[in-house]
């Protein structure tokens, strides 16, 4: 992989930040945008902006045709059988939100039960802890090993056939863990419940095919694979998108209104009343291109490079606690510096120039299942190079030193 | 952006050695806060007698800014009326809002005036403010 030539595709990158140059360490937050991006979201707005679906002049017809255009692309890039099985949402906590307020909501009753796990981020937690308040299903929660993986025998023996839905995260965005799903969803179904996944942290760094996980839904951002902000996706399968009733209702998204009836469209527009997001999808359109191009199995292995040298580096540092298992696949590690609290971690860092999380990253469960108030969190993407790390680590220690000294 | 300017020395000594750091064993109005953005912790306690602030305590998890404003102002208020008080936590505000502020009452206060220029940093500061501000309201 050409770091030198991804990086040039990143105008922000080439900045510096407090008399530093910037080493932008938080992609699990949000990725960098590349000029393909920008200057297909410039070109929709300076040439082909009009509302879709209901045009009769030219610019209507080409909205659509780029609103529908990455719609296709979208189904390609996570092989979905269908393209109207792509519903374009505000993010991945919209799309969450959606599939426990439609489904959850009509299939949960007293006694049933949701599986989830004490890993996940509040917008895969929260919207089930209503579903259960608001029918009565039963919360029910994965253990986690002591690494914070998952033990499918442990999934055995919590699922049972009063469970309706199981969901998980595909990857922890603090753990960093890749969570077995496809052997998950193989459990939920055998006991007739459907699988959710949450990949906000997987689709941008990995191939993901919905049909070889058989997944139920699956659910993504494009702001966190270098797409914009305000759209995202939630996959369904068609036979369960189909008897699902929407949850917002206006425009765009029907058939027929009466005074005191209405009829939906079809799949996927019955799920996207009002205005779409189009220049979002269509930002996104360009980001699976450029992810494309490159090459998800190139970026997998240029990731899996950068965090082993980070892991390495890391565990050289002394007082230094890392979290999660040690052996990863994904960019991103969360640890914690002895005696210094994450936020004083990441404000020195950033006076150097380098950008990481610090705080307890939408995991409150999870951090208090770590025994700790907030972690600090370096995320790697395409663009991020052997330097980088060594600069994280000059800085980290650099952070120790000063905090010491300040006590002198 | 000079580092020194937000950690001087004595929000550094703050930090590692808080005052009034504990709970009292009896009764006193105790306020629990979060700051939901980052998940640090406070939990003042107010002995208030007479419509004064005899003593004061606090607990919590969080980083340098915020435990060693948390120590500060429970020693700033300390023998101070509620309205007193409440002035204090005015001062603190404009003081994050960065204009020149005098702490005669308890000068070590004023090193905290650095957070002004790490615009992430002021609601740390200002969480053990918010926790008093809430105490006396509700007393």
């Amino acid at each position: 992989m050409n770091t030198a030539w991804i990086r040039e595709q990143f105008p922000i990158l080439n900045q510096q930040v407090n008399g530093h140059p910037l080493v932008y360490l938080d992609n699990a937050a949000t990725s960098q945008k590349p000029r393909a991006v920008i200057e297909a979201v410039k070109h929709y707005y300076e040439r082909d902006n009009a509302n879709v679906h209901r045009g009769v002049h030219t610019l209507g017809s080409r909205a659509t045709d780029a609103y529908e255009g990455a719609r296709e692309k979208v189904a390609r890039f996570i092989h979905a059988k269908h393209t109207q099985e792509i519903i374009f949402t505000r993010g991945t906590t919209t799309a969450l939100n959606l599939v426990a307020s439609s489904y959850g909501r009509s299939v949960c009753g007293e006694g049933d039960e949701i599986v989830i796990t004490p890993m996940e981020h509040h917008s895969n937690l929260i919207p089930w802890q209503q579903v259960a308040k608001a029918t009565g299903a039963t919360l029910k929660y994965l253990p986690l090993q002591q690494d914070g993986s998952i033990n499918l025998e442990d999934v055995e023996k919590t699922v049972t056939d009063r469970t309706k839905i199981v969901s998980v995260a595909y990857v922890s965005n603090v753990l960093g863990v890749v969570n077995p799903v496809k052997q998950i969803a193989e459990i939920a179904h055998r006991h007739g419940a459907v699988m959710v996944v949450d990949g906000a942290q997987s689709t941008p760094h990995m191939k993901v095919d919905v049909q070889d996980l058989d997944c139920d839904f699956y659910a993504f951002s494009s702001h966190k694979m270098c797409g914009p902000t305000g759209v995202g996706v939630l996959y369904g399968k068609k036979s369960l998108l189909n008897n699902m009733e929407p949850i917002e209702f206006g425009g765009e998204m029907i058939d027929d209104v009466g005074l005191y009836e209405s009829t939906w469209k079809e799949l996927p527009w019955k799920f996207e009343g009002g205005t779409p997001i189009i220049a979002g999808a269509v930002g996104l359109g360009a980001a699976i291109d450029f992810l494309t191009e490159i090459g998800l199995d190139e970026i997998d292995r240029h990731e899996r490079q950068i965090v082993e040298y980070a892991l390495e580096r890391l565990s050289e540092v002394e007082g230094l606690t890392i979290h999660g298992p040690r052996n990863r696949t994904v960019g991103l590690v969360s640890f914690n510096l002895d005696g210094i609290h994450p936020h004083d971690v990441a404000t020195i860092l950033d006076s150097n120039g380098i950008a990481i999380r610090a705080g307890h990253h939408c995991c409150q469960p999870l951090m208090r299942w770590l025994n700790v108030n907030s972690t600090a969190r370096a995320s790697f993407y395409l663009y991020n190079t052997r330097e980088d790390v060594d600069r994280l680590i000059n800085a980290l220690i650099q952070t120790k030193e000063y905090f010491g000294d300040a006590t002198r | 952006m000079q580092l020194d300017d937000l950690y001087r020395r004595v929000i550094i000594d703050h930090y590692k050695n808080p005052r009034n750091k504990g709970a009292f064993e009896d009764d006193a109005v105790t306020v629990n806060l979060n700051n939901p953005t980052c998940g640090d912790r406070i939990s003042l306690q107010l002995k208030v007698e007479d419509g004064v602030v005899q003593d004061a305590r606090f607990m919590g998890e969080g980083c340098s800014i915020s435990m060693s404003s948390a120590s500060m102002m429970t020693e700033a208020i300390k023998g101070k009326s509620m309205e007193q008080a409440l002035d204090l936590a005015d001062k603190f505000s404009k003081l994050m809002q960065g204009e020149q502020v005098d702490f005669d009452e308890y000068e070590d206060l004023e090193a905290l005036s650095g957070v002004n220029k790490f615009p992430a940093r002021i609601k740390c500061a200002t969480l053990a403010w918010n926790a008093l501000k809430k105490g006396i309201n509700n007393d």
